[in-house]
């Protein structure tokens, strides 16, 4: 238990005293929120599809989510590279809390960094439907943060080096990100990108904070738990077998 | 004889084509400062990542207190406490974190760390600094508190992989003076690679000399020295190991640190 508390609030400590990383990951997910937000709202609401930042503020917390999470997995390449990686290796630990303890850590700080957003998007206009939902709201943000950190670890587990790393996440959050709903209604769509939504993940996770801040969904909220719970779990297993396996 | 602590038998670790440890055997005595010394590439760290349960054996036979590190892991990781080649501190966490933490992974209860911690800390003269971040620490601070952190869970066995690289005069003596006096007042089994000479001369009991994955002789440093008919230290390892120049071809870790430090302007 011990060391999966450490390992968690290592995470939270290094968050809390790195104020312009905080800051600037903030960047990325206002500027989406304002510039689409703004720039589509009258186009989607002419087409009958009613208040864009409604719609889309759920898709943004998902995105900022999605981007903390991943980018946990650097952590581990940094701690590999600076060391620290070893201590917790030859801890008599077992790895599984090792493990766990970072991504709760990683996803923890993605729940936050979601949740910042989240504050940001009231400050645009966005208005939850009902305040009665938003524990559940954040259930989904914590689960979606769980799988993404989970997955962005156990790829950096695999990894030792630093230039592939950015450029492997860049290569996978970009397509989780543009074909997951978070933008455009999963409605309608051509075959082709419809398959690719129903076999992201993210899709669900975004389907199901939407359900729960805005009221509306694609999916089946059950559906959307259940999918992103038992994804997260798999990964999460996958990343403590593969940690488990390191030498260094 | 005494009791060996560390019984290595026939052990071998192949990495491709390359046998960096090749069927090497010797045994540590409890309580002996035992010095393993070799040039560039020689196994050295390789002995030691198979010694604290980094790397698994590609064959043969080692105990670490009694305990075989493929199967009981955690018994070994207890019976060690170990100072890496590299730093291996949480640069982004104070000096005390960073024993708390270490304190956290080896279950001891937090009133024994309220009193170990700062007790160490003052014994290599960091309890000043105990609150600021490890990044601000010089070199020499960065090994003094890896030695402290190392001490903390009171090992049986402590293992130095080269730990006065880099460090100067003041620092290297004062760090053998610590070991030193660890070793005869806690009866702790020290076992250490380095390339100087002239300490491992002073602190070792016995040495190994290690080449090409090899242990060429095995002996107390006068025994070596008069097997050779050398003066020094440093002349029997010369005529057992020969003066050609190794090469040691970089890992994709040194090279990452290489980048790390280039990023993060840290350039030393």
């Amino acid at each position: 238990m011990g060391a999966i508390y450490v390992m968690w609030i290592r995470q939270l400590k290094k968050y809390w005293r790195s104020k312009p990383r905080m800051l600037g990951s903030l960047a990325q997910p206002v500027l989406f929120l304002v510039a689409l937000g703004f720039g589509f709202g009258p186009i989607y609401e002419k087409a009958g599809g009613g208040n864009y930042i409604n719609f889309l503020a759920p898709g943004i917390i998902a995105m900022s989510i999605l981007f903390t999470a991943m980018f946990n997995g650097i952590e581990l390449i940094w701690d590999r590279q600076f060391g620290f990686l070893k201590e917790t290796l030859v801890a008599p630990v077992s790895r599984l809390n090792i493990m766990l303890g970072r991504t709760l850590g990683g996803a923890t700080v993605a729940t936050i960094q979601g949740f910042v957003v989240f504050l940001i998007c009231l400050l645009v206009g966005f208005r939850p439907f009902n305040i009665i939902f938003s524990p559940l709201a954040f259930l989904f943000m914590f689960l979606i943060a769980i799988l993404f950190t989970a997955l962005g670890t156990s790829i950096a587990s695999k990894l030792s080096d630093m230039q592939a790393f950015p450029l492997i996440m860049n290569f996978l959050i970009m397509p989780i990100f543009f074909l997951s709903g978070a933008l455009f209604p999963l409605n309608g769509l051509p075959k082709g990108i419809e398959i690719a939504a129903k076999i992201n993940p993210l899709s669900y996770g975004v389907d199901g904070l939407r359900y729960t801040l805005s009221g509306m969904s694609h999916f089946n909220i059950f559906l959307d738990f259940g999918v992103v719970f038992a994804i997260a779990g798999l990964i999460t297993a996958i990343g403590s077998y593969l940690f488990s396996k390191i030498q260094v | 004889m005494e009791k060996s602590i560390i019984e290595v038998e026939n052990l071998t670790r192949i990495f491709g084509k390359i046998n960096a440890v090749n069927n090497i055997s010797f045994n540590v005595r409890k309580g002996e400062v035992f010095a393993f010394l070799g040039p560039n590439g020689a196994g050295k760290t390789t002995t030691i990542k198979m010694l604290t349960t980094l790397l698994h054996p590609t064959s043969g036979k080692l105990l670490v207190n009694g305990f075989d590190p493929l199967h009981h892991q955690s018994d070994v990781r207890n019976s060690f406490g170990i100072v890496f080649q590299d730093p291996s501190l949480d640069e982004e966490l104070t000096a005390y974190e960073n024993m708390e933490f270490h304190g956290v992974f080896y279950h001891l209860e937090k009133k024994l760390m309220k009193e170990r911690i700062p007790n160490l800390l003052k014994y290599v003269e960091l309890y000043d600094r105990k609150d600021d971040m490890v990044k601000t620490f010089s070199g020499g601070m960065k090994r003094r508190l890896e030695i402290a952190r190392a001490l903390l869970h009171h090992p049986k066995i402590l293992f130095l992989d080269e730990p006065t690289l880099g460090l100067d005069p003041q620092t290297r003596n004062r760090l053998w003076e610590y070991v030193s006096k660890l070793n005869k007042e806690e009866k702790m089994t020290v076992f250490l690679t380095t390339h100087y000479m002239e300490e491992a001369d002073k602190i070792s009991d016995r040495i190994a000399i290690i080449d090409h994955g090899k242990i060429i002789k095995l002996g107390t440093s006068k025994e070596l020295k008069k097997q050779t008919k050398s003066k020094t230290l440093e002349e029997a390892f010369l005529k057992l190991t020969g003066h050609t120049i190794r090469d040691e071809s970089a890992s994709s870790i040194d090279r990452l640190r290489t980048q790390g430090k280039i990023w993060m302007g840290k350039g030393k």
